[in-house]
């Protein structure tokens, strides 16, 4: 580096912590030598949610949140969304980009935290890096649910309608706590400008300072990795790991590999499948939103269906409470009791290389059975598989077992059959 | 500051005070904007009563009128489908109607002031989805083998019988709503006011 520029530096760092930040986080951050293809998901996600922001961004410029109906009779929302695919120039690619962005941003996120699961990202010390993720998944939730009200077709506003509906089930403060949510008595003009309001400030906002949280406690404990041990115990005489390489130059070289890859599937959906075969985005939301008549098939998006097999698993009263209500504990409990992962799994080792036979097992099942629970959320309540085996008591079935696998691990996971767990990283 | 460690407990004091006192502000603050969330005027307002011409209406078809943003079904029901009703006493979970889904004059076999007219607002007590018709009986309805005929909603599957009492074991709790309506001459309903209230 000249002098000049070295002395410029040097003025920066006098007053702001430049050189040090980008040595902590990059150039001096040491991450395990073995990371395989899994560790693509978290670099992408923070991808995706650039491409999220900077797509939302300039469809705000042309989009309207508003629910009255203009001179040809469509709500001005719905209308100023198919202006932006029409007759905004580039808009139907920056849309396309966003909404396809919505789906991949789950994908990489159920991959991550996938993950989590096989290496047992989660285990001490990595406890609040669990939990901040699991705020991130509640948000990304929130953001996509809201954000998918801002089209105004049919599957958005009648998905609005039932799950804000869910929050009137809430014992005693419910019914007000879905009027002021909706901002009205049923899903109106109020209930679209909020969401909107909600959707491109509070919940980026929000995701952001957790994103960044999530990362900062990362680097805090440093990462785990395929074979679940803690490099810091074994260092050098130079006190780095000695399984331990700088994430940049390494990790930024590799990770740009999966952003290849990844933006590779991503515009072949954006230019020839931007609906996804209707899962990305529904048929029936290219319809304007109708309060008077619910589509004859109503799901939400496939990312929310394990979670809504999970409601629609309850359909029995309990202690006097609504079945309802329950259809609403079972779908926030399934979220909520994945942050608990930490204190519930008690297995010596770590990763899934390690464990033993009813972890693989388990496991197996559980990924099987959220698979199917997706699937049959994206089905009608009616649906039997080839038309013999009815799909809602296997839902129901699924659904018991997806709670089992919690609240049962620290059972099984103390008496599972462990490998020893070596010292060093393997490969 | 290492010599003396004494609190000074007027400063303290006064600085407890004027911490409560900034706490109470922040939250008489948050006031309007809890406030600006609830529904405004212009939303309370938007509930007049909807009058209706039901002289078109033949047996065994249904209309739909919006009523405060909500569908409201008026249906006229033949005698097969009155006589259903006798049938689902036993399916569903409050045949008697004894939850207070209903005005008094509506707290009956029929669930309606005149025998074959129905007057239900047409949202699932679920979720708020709005469920569909499925007045054909048997296999071809597509609900099932048996089926009287009724309303399936779409959502979460929940079925009602002909004067919108849900089925038992179904995610909706409730037998769908009857607005308050009267009759202001034979063919004439007016939805949302009964004159009672």
């Amino acid at each position: 580096m000249t002098t000049k520029a070295q002395a410029v530096l040097d003025w920066v760092d006098e007053r702001f912590p430049l050189t040090s930040s980008i040595k902590g986080h990059l150039t001096e951050y040491y991450a395990p030598k073995n990371f395989n293809f899994w560790y693509f998901f978290g670099s992408l996600a923070l991808l995706v949610l650039v491409i999220q922001i900077v797509t939302g961004i300039f469809l705000v410029m042309h989009y309207k949140p508003d629910a009255s109906l203009n001179a040809s009779g469509v709500p001005v929302a719905f209308a100023s969304v198919e202006y932006i695919m029409r007759d905004v120039p580039g808009g139907w690619i920056i849309r396309y980009m966003h909404s396809t962005g919505a789906s991949a941003f789950f994908v990489v996120v159920y991959l991550h935290m996938f993950r989590g699961l096989l290496y047992g990202s989660y285990r001490k010390p990595r406890e609040l890096i669990w939990i901040f993720g699991t705020l991130i998944f509640l948000a990304l939730m929130a953001e996509a649910f809201m954000g998918y009200l801002l089209p105004w077709g049919q599957m958005s506003f009648w998905g609005a309608q039932v799950i804000v509906n869910l929050f009137s089930a809430i014992p005693v403060i419910g019914p007000d706590l879905s009027v002021v949510i909706r901002g009205d008595f049923v899903v109106s003009d109020a209930t679209l400008n909020r969401f909107f309001s909600f959707h491109v400030i509070a919940v980026p906002l929000i995701l952001i300072g957790l994103v960044v949280a999530h990362i900062v406690a990362l680097h805090e404990v440093g990462s785990n990795n395929p074979d679940g041990v803690e490099i810091k115990k074994k260092k050098g005489a130079d006190g780095h790991p000695l399984d331990g390489i700088p994430f940049h130059p390494y990790y930024t070289v590799k990770d740009i590999v999966g952003v290849v890859g990844f933006l590779i599937v991503f515009s072949f959906i954006v230019f020839f499948a931007p609906e996804g075969g209707g899962y990305f985005l529904e048929f029936n939301n290219f319809v304007p939103a109708d309060p008077l008549k619910t589509p004859p098939h109503i799901a939400p998006v496939w990312y929310f269906t394990p979670f809504y097999s999970l409601l629609r698993a309850m359909v029995w009263p309990l202690f006097g409470l609504d079945a309802k209500f329950w259809g609403v504990v079972a779908m926030g409990g399934g979220v909520v009791i994945i942050a608990f992962l930490p204190w519930l799994d008690r297995s010596p080792a770590k990763s899934i290389r390690y464990r033993g036979p009813i972890f693989k097992t388990l496991l197996t099942i559980f990924i099987i059975g959220f698979a199917i629970l997706g699937f049959l959320g994206t089905k009608p309540p009616s649906y039997a598989f080839f038309g013999v085996i009815p799909g809602a008591p296997v839902a129901q079935l699924f659904s018991l077992y997806y709670f089992l696998f919690f609240l049962t691990m620290p059972v099984w996971s103390k008496i599972d059959k462990c490998k020893p767990v070596p010292d060093r990283v393997t490969g | 500051m290492s010599v003396d460690h004494k609190v000074d407990a007027g400063r303290r004091q006064l600085l407890l005070a004027t911490s409560a006192a900034g706490g109470v502000a922040v939250a008489a603050v948050a006031v309007p904007f809890v406030g600006s969330l609830t529904p405004s005027e212009r939303a309370k307002a938007a509930g007049a009563p909807v009058e209706v011409d039901i002289s078109k209406l033949q047996p065994g078809q249904m209309m739909t009128v919006e009523w405060r943003g909500k569908p409201v079904w008026i249906i006229n029901r033949t005698k097969e489908m009155l006589d259903s009703l006798k049938k689902t006493d036993g399916e569903v979970s409050d045949p008697n109607s004894d939850k207070p889904m209903q005005p008094e004059y509506a707290k009956n076999e029929t669930r309606s002031i005149k025998p074959e007219i129905l007057v239900a607002v047409g949202i699932c007590t679920h979720l708020g989805c709005s469920p569909s018709d499925k007045f054909k009986t048997g296999p071809e309805s597509g609900v099932s083998a048996d089926w009287p005929g009724g309303f399936l909603c779409p959502c979460h599957g929940s079925t009602f019988d002909l004067a919108g009492r849900v089925y038992k074991s179904k995610p909706a709790p409730d037998n769908l709503e009857i607005p308050p309506h009267k009759y202001l001459a034979d063919t004439k309903i007016l939805i949302g006011d009964d004159g009672k209230a």
